[in-house]
């Protein structure tokens, strides 16, 4: 499928975002198409958090527009939006830590009642992550840290989302666990899920994405396939670690 | 696999300063006049409430000082031995001396004008009778022996110890609760046995074997067989467990509809005002408990009940006078409630934490304020409150006495129970726990914060409510007074005792902690001394209270385990070194 044909899932059209007075989005422009990996780069404070809190509405846009399947969600609740097929993996992963990995799981799975589905839901997030299934009843706080990482991983799959937002999924995890986290998305993306994941790695997130935006203090400042970007001498020198 | 370190030992500076902490205690409660009040009553021939109390003081010192410190990872489990006793025993000296140093004071100087309560009675007392050099050694020799015995506990087996603990305990609540098991056997024609129990004052010799030897041989033969049970329970199959279940709460029920008869009017009349605390603290469990919302205005919810309920039913409520019957008014008291819950809960929706606390313990005086105020007199009656409220009628059947009210009561109490119980098996109860866990999470979940929180104010308010129009009917009357934070406080106090999101842990709370100090007049001038040191105890010793939920539990642990991950490493660069 190429992924120019079929229209965005989710799409931010000249986002600006605010905190009070603070503007930290300033017209960001993405787009997000079924079928990809899309990685949004940037260092840190350059707002990437806020823009997946913008996609999810804990923060409303000032201007521009968020939709999701080619429809303004501007304005609707999160939990509406979750409902709508969006579903994240948060920054640090933030499990329910003194609720146990099972109880996590099913919360991920909080607005659906379909219950057979759930259930087999579950057993793909055990397919993917066996290491999980060992762990249901322990505290989801006592978990190692890429134990952690995969129940959250398991938890936001659980809602059977159409767009995967992922916070950081490498954030403190040794290298070879962030590469079988990759792996993992790669997966779950050949699964049918889009995946829009933001990262400091650069390298890493590119290895597996489509496409590509690199943020800089809240502005879109380069956009493209993701060979496109590790062959861009600009985005070599600032984020590919070459000097 | 590295070598285990050798078991950590009690610190003896560490039981002196236990026992110096335990002295100043019994000082405290001789000079606020607890030790003199209490001696009044006679547990058995001449040890009276006051001596308990002091054995309590200096055993448990001696107890908590012999303790065995925490096992940690890295090193052998720590066993009581003689170093444990000499702990207790330490403990016990320490404190005996200061009471005995008190004694001394107390004797000699006129400590009056300051301390009204230290009197040459309560100096009597401590003393034993005895002269006054004497009388303080003999304290102080009693405060080392009891240290010594509670240190000597810590070497006994568990199980013996939970037996010998449970068996004082119980020894005491008999022989204080005379004068509710006096018209039990009076009801069930048994009076044979309370003469067997008890003498002219406390317990007799009979009473207090009989006692000891069923408690002790209860608590020590039953140990592990009621979990065991209640694991036989779960394992059974669905529809069986279903059947075994509906039949315990038939004769629960039973039960419960049979005490009123037997224990006569003035039992019935404490377990009444007990049960509109326990109602509404199953209520206040519900938002503090489930959905870890801090409401200190609760008592608001409990008046909006109590007045609507005055207004509609009352022929002399100022405005206007509908003369509705209890029934016909508790649609609209439900209603009012649910009004007021939103009102409170919509402004402090993005509160968290103690900024909630503050705002809605504004929120509780402001109703009360409102109820007292000149502006809504001719509705409320301002300082006047309104009189003349009809007791609750079932068709031509008028409920009249406190027995009567007891079923009213009851009715309600089980019905929030049951609420309380299925919501908690619910969806919106699985919203809460996961919003009382992380807010924002919970919300990237889809669960609906200001629906979930909304819905925790209104079915609290609720059933706050129905205490109120209970509270309304059963005094026939209501005055803006009676509302305080005082109350707020009293419910906070029986759900945090008894367990947190705990069912069954707050029905005993609230039962132990109001109807207690009802039937105990030397109790009540100390309520809320009583309550503060309870709270207290309970955050440091017990912070999931006297029956814990399972989940709160696991949470309440959680800290201990991270500490002891911590302490591992830091034991093993210890070894490293
Ligand atoms: N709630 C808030 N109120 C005010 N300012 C905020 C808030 N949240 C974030 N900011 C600011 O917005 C900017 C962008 O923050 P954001 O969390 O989106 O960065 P980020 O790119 O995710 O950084 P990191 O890689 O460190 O996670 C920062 O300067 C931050 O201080
Ligand atoms: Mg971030």
């Amino acid at each position: 499928m190429s992924s120019s044909e079929t229209s965005p899932i989710l799409e931010l059209r000249e986002v600006t975002t605010h905190y009070g007075p603070i503007q930290v989005l300033k017209e960001v422009n993405v787009e997000i198409r079924a079928g990809e990996i899309v990685c949004l780069l940037g260092g840190n404070a350059s707002g990437k958090t806020t823009t997946l809190k913008t996609i999810l509405g804990y923060v409303e846009p000032t201007e521009g527009q968020v939709l999701l399947d080619g429809e303004a969600i501007n304005g609707i609740a999160t939990d509406d939006r979750v409902n709508k097929g969006i579903s994240m993996v948060p920054e640090n992963r933030r499990l329910f830590k003194r609720m146990t990995v099972m109880e996590n799981l099913q919360l991920g799975a909080y607005l659906r009642r379909d219950k057979d589905e759930i259930g087999q839901d579950m057993e793909r997030v055990f397919d993917l992550f066996p290491r999980v299934k060992e762990r249901l009843s322990q505290r989801a706080g006592t978990l190692s840290g890429g134990e952690q990482q995969m129940v959250a991983v398991g938890r936001a799959l659980m809602a059977r989302p159409k767009v995967l937002l992922m916070d950081e999924p490498s954030m403190g995890l040794a290298p070879v666990l962030v590469a079988q986290n990759f792996e993992i998305i790669e997966q779950i993306n050949e699964q049918g899920t889009a995946v829009f994941v933001v990262e400091q790695n650069a390298n890493m997130a590119l290895s597996i994405a489509d496409r590509g935006y690199v943020l800089q203090t809240g502005r879109i400042v380069l956009a493209d396939t993701a060979q496109g970007l590790l062959n861009n001498p600009q985005m070599r020198q600032a984020y590919l670690g070459e000097i | 696999m590295t070598e285990l370190l050798a078991a950590r030992q009690v610190k003896l500076g560490d039981a002196i300063k236990t026992g110096l902490v335990a002295g100043i205690v019994a000082i405290f409660v001789s000079a606020i006049g607890m030790v003199q009040r209490f001696d009044s009553r006679i547990i058995f021939s001449s040890v009276t409430f006051s001596y308990v109390l002091l054995i309590g003081i200096f055993a448990g010192s001696g107890y908590q000082a012999a303790r065995p410190p925490l096992r940690l990872e890295g090193y052998e489990a720590p066993k009581a031995g003689v170093r444990n006793v000499l702990a207790g025993l330490l403990a016990g000296t320490a404190g005996g001396i200061l009471l005995a140093l008190f004694i001394l004071v107390a004797g000699t100087a006129n400590l009056r004008p300051i301390f009204p309560n230290i009197s040459p009675e309560l100096v009597e007392i401590l003393a034993f009778g005895r002269e006054l050099g004497l009388g303080a050694t003999l304290a102080a020799l009693a405060a080392a022996v009891l240290g010594l015995l509670g240190g000597a506990l810590q070497l006994v087996p568990q199980r013996l110890k939970k037996a010998i603990g449970g068996t004082f305990l119980w020894i005491v609540l008999f022989a204080l609760l005379r004068g509710v098991l006096a018209p039990v056997t009076r009801g069930l024609g048994i009076t044979s046995l309370t003469d067997l129990l008890y003498e002219r004052q406390g317990l007799s010799i009979a009473g207090l074997v009989a006692v000891a030897v069923v408690v002790f041989s209860s608590y020590f033969f039953l140990a592990g067989r009621v979990r065991a049970a209640r694991g036989g329970l779960e394992r059974l199959p669905e529809n069986r467990r279903r059947i075994v279940v509906l039949a315990g709460l038939a004769v629960v029920t039973l039960f419960l509809g049979a005490i009123p008869q037997v224990v006569g009017v003035f039992l019935s009349e404490v377990l009444s005002a007990a049960g509109i605390f326990l109602l509404m603290a199953l209520g206040l469990n519900i938002v503090v408990g489930f959905a870890g919302l801090l409401d200190l205005g609760y008592v608001a919810f409990f008046a909006v009940g109590a007045y609507t309920t005055a207004v509609l039913t009352s022929p002399i409520s100022p405005r206007f006078t509908p003369e509705l019957t209890f029934w016909a008014a508790l649609p609209f008291v439900i209603l009012t409630a649910a009004i007021a819950g939103i009102m409170v809960g919509t402004p402090v929706l993005r509160m968290r934490g103690d900024y909630l606390a503050i705002v809605t313990l504004g929120f509780g005086e402001i109703a009360r304020l409102l109820f007292l105020s000149d502006w809504l007199e001719p509705t409320f009656g301002a300082a006047r409150g309104i009189r003349r409220v009809p007791d609750i009628a079932l068709g031509p059947i008028v409920m009249k006495g406190p027995q009567d009210y007891y079923y009213a009561i009851l009715l309600f109490v089980l019905l929030a129970a049951y609420v309380s119980w299925a919501l908690q098996e619910s969806r919106i109860g699985r919203a809460w726990m996961a919003m009382r866990e992380d807010e924002s999470v919970a919300e990237a979940m889809g669960v609906n914060i200001v629906a979930a929180k909304l819905w925790a104010f209104v079915i609290g308010a609720i059933i706050a409510s129905f205490g109120g129009a209970l509270f309304a009917t059963r005094i026939g009357s209501v005055f803006p007074q009676t509302f305080s934070v005082v109350v707020s406080v009293t419910i906070l106090v029986l759900v945090i005792v008894g367990g947190l999101a705990s069912i069954p842990g707050v029905m005993l709370g609230a039962l132990a902690l109001v109807a207690l100090p009802e039937l105990l007049r030397e109790f009540e001038q100390f309520r809320f001394l009583i309550y503060g040191a309870l709270l207290i105890f309970m955050m440091l010793k017990r912070p999931e209270g006297l029956i814990p939920s399972r989940r709160r539990t696991r949470e309440l642990h959680e800290e201990e385990v991270e500490q002891d991950a911590w302490l591992k490493a830091e034991a093993a660069k210890q070894e490293a070194n």
